[in-house]
């Protein structure tokens, strides 16, 4: 990994007693995005901070371009900041200064530019991110949404190379936070920065990262691709994700993951004591990354949040819908054998062939492909059993496209 | 108690070095005029009343205590002369210093320190904005140029209150209070108390900035790191005032 951009090795932080970073190893690529999850207070700022050298590691050493930080001189370490630009999780506004001279400061301190250029150069930045005709306010008149994107405007401003994002949509409402996140996948591809993110937006963070962290007791404890992650048997790496999904309630709007083990369990002790039969059926969206890669993150999100509603209301009452993961939709059917259950599912691909679901219809062509694997739960056997039966018989003739 | 004398040796070798670092990046391009003139307006305008004021009530204080002082030798002509020393010498910059500690140096350690527990001074850091350069430098500058003319003012307001004692209730002849001032006072009086403000200035700028700049590494934290940083910004300020006095006096006389 002697090519990575940004590269931890062992490196230590404690403030006092408190051993926040405890050997991490890390390395983030150029031209990608990162995301660290893990716990509050688990170190991610701490980790951030070091990047951009506001702290210094204990021991260890971090390589910025094969370079140590800690060995850079005082120009060349200038020259580095000059490349970056934080985003602080509590913004970090001036708040003597009014919004526009915020945004412009960095612009205007850099020196180089004339008065009218970095005038021009702030009013894009503050349009963009919807922040018209606040020029002259004070952060603190501004509501925490507010500030969060003058914040992000004041990184942006200077088109930096690396940005580092402590939590950049922490307090916004849903829709400016998938604005947020949108405008960091856009700028993210049109100019290619590299991004560090902090973020406990999951799975949204999912969708525009290459690279996902997961930092548990001051370690890395798992890195590697957001897909790769939800493979990932490390318990803790499920719990993480799983837990963050329950909460969100996931795209498909139905039964939190908890309730869905919960669902589980009975219908297990059921078929314990009266021998009632229950089904599984997974329905996985094959060409997830086609879509994500034609038609963006978000409305691929949006759609797949649509279909699954639309499969819900089709379902029988005592039948229960819930997000699995990214591309995966997981239904529990009570009182049905497998064959009831295939019957079931050929009904569900007929209707929703029929019914106009996908209300954005981002390029022409567009088609989900979607695989359904079945499963009826014997006595005794653990969720992930039957879970990994289903994935097994995964049937191409029940693969149905709906357009 | 070895721990404390080290710690505050420690703190004053590292107030010296902030105040150096302040001092000389000044002077380092481009040059923060405006930022300077606002720091002039900030700790040297907006103080003229509170130092009118303050400079009036002692110089008339010292007429009437210098009076009935005097009287008793029947030498009540030589007021003028007793007021303007003192004012020049020592009351002039010393209660300067002390008033604009409580006007603005107070200030000033709780909008630095602000800055710093909202994590501000880290953003400037890392948008390559020298923190001390940008906060401290011109309130250095600042200050520098406002206390001698503070000093100046106070002086010559409090003289002025000498006299409205002194001649206008007491009747003391106005010429011969003047002419007193005039003769009494030297070159090296006026000297020696610009010399003190500007020590002064430094005193207190370096102490209330240092307070500020570095409030989170108080073991309180947040707001009552702030509100902790304040109160000792303007105790440490003010005796360190008086403790400065005493050696330059010393070492000017």
């Amino acid at each position: 990994m002697a090519s990575a951009f940004i590269q931890f090795v062992d490196v230590h932080k404690s403030f006092g007693d408190n051993a926040v970073l405890r050997g991490i190893d890390l390395a983030i690529e150029r031209g990608q995005i990162t995301t660290i999850i893990g716990k509050s207070g688990g170190g991610k700022s701490v980790l951030l901070k070091h990047i951009i050298g506001l702290m210094k590691p204990d021991a260890g050493e971090i390589l910025i371009d094969g370079r140590p930080l800690g060995k850079l001189k005082k120009r060349e370490r200038r020259e580095l900041k000059r490349r970056f630009s934080y985003v602080f999780q509590d913004t970090a506004l001036f708040d003597f200064m009014n919004v526009f001279d915020n945004i412009a400061l960095p612009l205007r301190e850099r020196g180089g530019l004339a008065e009218e250029e970095i005038r021009r150069r702030v009013r894009e930045k503050m349009s963009q991110l919807d922040l018209a005709e606040i020029d002259h306010e004070y952060p603190s008149q501004l509501s925490g949404g507010m500030k969060k994107r003058v914040a992000l405007a004041r990184a942006l401003v200077t088109d930096p190379e690396i940005i580092l994002f402590d939590e950049p949509t922490t307090g916004l409402d849903p829709i400016r936070k998938n604005a947020v996140h949108t405008m960091i996948a856009d700028y993210q591809k049109r100019f290619g920065f590299t991004g560090v993110i902090i973020s406990h937006e999951i799975p949204d963070v999912f969708y525009f990262s290459q690279q996902v962290a997961m930092l548990h007791e001051g370690r890395v404890l798992y890195s590697g691709s957001p897909e790769e992650l939800q493979q990932v048997s490390d318990p803790l790496v499920h719990q993480f994700i799983r837990g963050f999904e329950a909460r969100r309630n996931g795209a498909g709007q139905a039964v939190p993951m908890e309730t869905w083990e919960v669902r589980f369990k009975e219908e297990m002790g059921r078929l314990q004591r009266h021998q009632v039969p229950f089904s599984m059926i997974l329905l996985t969206v094959e060409n997830m990354h086609e879509i994500t890669a034609k038609a963006g993150p978000i409305s691929t999100q949006e759609t797949i949040h649509n279909f699954a509603a639309q499969v819900r209301q089709r379902l029988r009452i005592t039948d229960s819908c819930t997000r699995m993961s990214l591309n995966a939709i997981l239904l529990i059917l009570p009182y049905t054998n497998l064959e009831q259950s295939r019957m079931v599912c050929a009904k569900l691909a007929r209707e929703l062939k029929a019914a106009d679901f996908v209300k954005i219809r981002p390029y022409a062509g567009f088609c989900f492909s979607i695989s359904a694997g079945f499963a009826q739960a014997a006595e005794g056997q653990e969720l992930e059993q039957v879970l990994a039966r289903a994935v097994e018989s995964k049937e191409a003739f029940y693969e149905f496209s709906v357009c | 108690m070895g721990a404390w004398t080290l710690f505050r040796i420690r703190q004053m070798g590292r107030n010296a070095i902030f105040f150096f670092q302040g001092f000389v990046l000044i002077f380092s391009l481009p040059f923060q005029a405006t930022k300077i003139v606002q720091q002039v307006y900030f700790i040297g305008m907006k103080s003229v009343a509170v130092i009118c004021l303050t400079a009036a009530f002692t110089g008339m204080v010292l007429g009437l205590q210098g009076y009935y002082t005097l009287v008793k030798f029947g030498s009540e002509g030589v007021l003028g002369a007793a007021v303007a020393l003192t004012l020049i010498r020592e009351l002039g910059p010393v209660l300067t210093a002390i008033m604009v500690i409580g006007r603005a140096g107070s200030a000033m350690a709780a909008e630095i320190g602000i800055m710093r527990i909202s994590e501000q001074i880290d953003a400037l850091d890392t948008m390559d904005i020298h923190p001390i350069r940008f906060l401290i430098s011109p309130r250095i500058g600042g200050a520098l140029i406002s206390f001698p003319l503070l000093t100046a003012l106070f002086d010559v307001v409090g003289i002025m209150g000498g006299y409205v004692t002194g001649s206008l209730l007491l009747g003391i002849n106005p010429g011969i209070y003047f002419a007193r001032v005039e003769s009494s006072v030297q070159m090296s009086d006026i000297t020696g108390g610009f010399i003190k403000s500007v020590v002064f200035a430094v005193v207190v700028i370096t102490v209330c900035c240092f307070q500020g700049y570095f409030t989170h590494q108080r073991p309180e934290f947040g707001a009552k790191g702030v509100s902790v940083s304040t109160t000792e910004a303007v105790v440490i300020s003010s005796v360190l005032v008086l403790v400065t006095d005493y050696v330059l006096t010393s070492l000017l006389l």
